[in-house]
């Protein structure tokens, strides 16, 4: 349709051919290289974390007025107190928890849409390649934000923590369905395809048992990026007040600090805790989606 | 010939994604749940302690379906819709400012936007190619992979982060920039415009990291792999300096996607752009989106949604149809 038909982000973009299976006794230990293993450390701790602390919780940290407000940093609470009287040591961590919950079930959302559209668009061909991929560049070409902002505005308070999921699910699939149809497409000309083919194979049966084994290392890097992509989105609409602000994530936690003016108050680590640990779980995230990625290439012997 | 094709092929697409996007800014807000008529007469309802008869009720109802252009069936609306988007570019009044028209408010907000991320945009784009150019091209050497350290540090770094560490960082504890931006309206004056400059250079600073580190990852992979190519290696046994086929060779080809690349990801970029407008008082169309949409001004919201991705979608045809300047291979087909 374009020059941009073949375009794939060269940053997260996945090597084409890689192996479906490591090799029998040989285990996951090729996959290791610094990026991964970074990455790998930094998202463990946070999912753990996340998992578990909560448990220990003295009481939900979303509730207002639990303590005295605006208390320094002691033992008892480990990042002081906020100016609503919320322990903010407990509130990030339900903020952590919330965002990754959120950030896996848009991405196990978006990996199946993306990966059914990709591959039907890619092998199939024809008009029906042509009517998906209009669609496929629509949704990457248009400003998602605006979009976003007008239906915080007309479902303002009447929504659930999930509505706020499926709206970026409904937004997140383009990218990945665009990456797997030109794998797909890369696949389609091969020789074992045609063998598949010739044996009296169908469309389904060959997307499924011969193409889709190449894509699954590329999903996995896929459901990553998207866990990124749905943290940051939910982030920004919470920031500027149009998500469902009482819930704490990543997001609102910056927004309730950002509109009781932290910095005045010089109440320090209601904000600068918050983006150390944003910052820190992106960069996690990211090694880890890249440091698939080489792993994967520098299995087939390119890196 | 080949030329003519490609623009038209182009122009098609254009078209199609601005019919699509513009018909899914319509159709989903009216899938909601939730409508906005229902909320406005309970907050009435409330605020009169219950006192409004269900005619009162009924009369404003017929009214308010009126001012958002909510009569008729769904297929009635998106018909006008379509009508007002294509062929009036009229999106009638504000209702917080009414009776000034719509048009009028995004006309004075565009020229902000626009300006900020142009600006932004191609310092971003220049600056981080070059290094991630240098990084790549030079990957060989230890001070390549610092280079690429800080493209991998500041690439996962949303912008809303970037903004408030911004204001964190040089308003608040190094306050050499100020922490409540003036944006002066009325007669420009060379004080109002150098107090306009200075105002703009945080939330610019912003989207030039944001956008930096990206480009300098892309860049670096693609300028490895072009290094790597048979007629560089034949331009450094031709006896071409490093700067040359840096340059020249290198490039020059390992733009073109870059440039693609760039057509893309507009989109996430006007997102950045509207966002940072929010958080620092840019007088744009960000912060226009997030005054109307707190006071429920639907007008507003829908004239300035249409005009962004008309915005976008134009900006990225523009750089499609300057691509055959840059690639021969697409004009001499």
């Amino acid at each position: 349709v374009s020059t941009t038909e073949n375009a794939v982000d060269p940053v997260t973009a996945p090597p084409l051919t890689v192996r479906p299976v490591a090799r029998r006794g040989e285990g996951v230990l090729w996959l290791i290289n610094p990026r991964l293993a970074i990455g790998l450390t930094i998202v463990t701790i946070f999912v753990l974390a996340s998992l578990f602390l909560p448990l220990f919780a003295p009481i939900d940290p979303s509730q207002q007025a639990t303590y005295l407000k605006n208390l320094p940093m002691s033992g008892e609470h480990l990042l002081g107190t906020n100016a609503l009287g919320q322990d903010i040591f407990w509130y990030l961590i339900f903020s952590i928890r919330n965002s990754l919950l959120l950030g896996v079930i848009v991405g196990v959302g978006v990996t199946i849409i993306s990966t059914a559209v990709g591959l039907s668009a890619g092998y199939i061909g024809g008009t029906y390649e042509r009517v998906v991929m209009l669609f496929v560049d629509t949704f990457i070409t248009i400003p998602l934000l605006p979009i976003l902002i007008i239906l915080g505005a007309v479902i303002r308070g009447n929504t659930t923590f999930l509505t706020v999921g499926f709206i970026i699910i409904i937004f997140g699939w383009a990218w990945g369905a665009r990456t797997i149809r030109s794998m797909a497409l890369t696949l389609r000309e091969r020789e074992f395809i045609n063998m598949a083919r010739f044996s009296g194979a169908n469309t389904v049966d060959i997307i499924a048992r011969e193409i889709f084994p190449y894509v699954t290392a590329y999903m996995l890097v896929g459901f990553i990026n998207t866990v990124l992509f749905a943290i940051n989105t939910e982030a920004t609409l919470a920031v500027i007040g149009l998500s469902k602000v009482e819930v704490p994530t990543l997001g609102s936690i910056i927004f309730w600090a950002l509109n009781y003016n932290a910095l005045f108050t010089g109440n320090y680590p209601w904000i600068v805790a918050p983006i150390v640990a944003t910052i820190t779980l992106f960069l996690g995230l990211f090694l880890l989606s890249t440091g698939f990625n080489q792993a994967f290439a520098s299995r087939r012997g390119v890196a | 010939m080949a030329v003519l094709q490609y623009i038209g092929k182009r122009l098609a697409l254009y078209f199609a994604v601005l019919f699509i996007g513009l018909s899914i800014t319509f159709l989903l807000p009216r899938l909601m749940p939730a409508n906005p008529i229902d909320g406005y007469i309970g907050q009435l309802q409330s605020r009169a302690q219950g006192s409004l008869t269900p005619e009162a009720i009924a009369d404003l109802r017929i009214n308010l379906e009126q001012l958002y252009g909510l009569e008729g069936d769904l297929f009635t609306q998106y018909l006008a819709y379509l009508e007002r988007v294509f062929l009036k570019l009229d999106f009638g009044p504000s209702f917080t400012y009414y009776p000034q028209p719509v048009s009028t408010m995004i006309v004075n907000a565009l020229p902000w936007t626009l300006t900020l991320l142009l600006v932004s945009t191609t310092i971003a784009w220049v600056l981080g190619n070059v290094v991630g150019l240098v990084a790549g091209y030079f990957h060989t050497k230890k001070a390549a992979t610092i280079l690429e350290v800080v493209g991998i540090l500041l690439y996962p770094i949303p912008y809303y982060i970037l903004a408030v560490s911004v204001i964190l960082l040089l308003a608040y504890i190094i306050p050499i920039f100020p922490l409540a931006p003036t944006f002066p309206v009325g007669e420009m004056t060379l004080q109002k415009v150098g107090m306009i400059i200075y105002s703009s250079l945080l939330p610019a600073l912003t989207l030039v990291l944001a956008g930096f580190g990206w480009n300098i990852l892309s860049m670096k992979a693609l300028a490895v792999a072009t290094t790597e190519e048979p007629y560089v290696v034949f331009a450094r046994l031709k006896g071409t300096s490093n700067w040359t086929r840096m340059f020249r060779y290198v490039f020059r080809n390992a733009m073109l996607p870059q440039v693609t690349a760039l057509a893309l990801s507009l989109g996430t970029i006007f997102n950045g752009a509207l966002l940072t407008e929010i958080l620092f008082a840019f007088p744009g169309m960000g912060l226009i989106m997030r005054t109307a949409a707190s006071s429920g001004d639907y007008n507003v919201l829908y004239g300035a949604i249409a005009i962004s991705i008309i915005a976008v979608a134009t900006a990225g045809l523009v750089i499609d149809l300057i691509y055959p300047l840059l690639d021969p291979r697409i004009r001499h087909k």
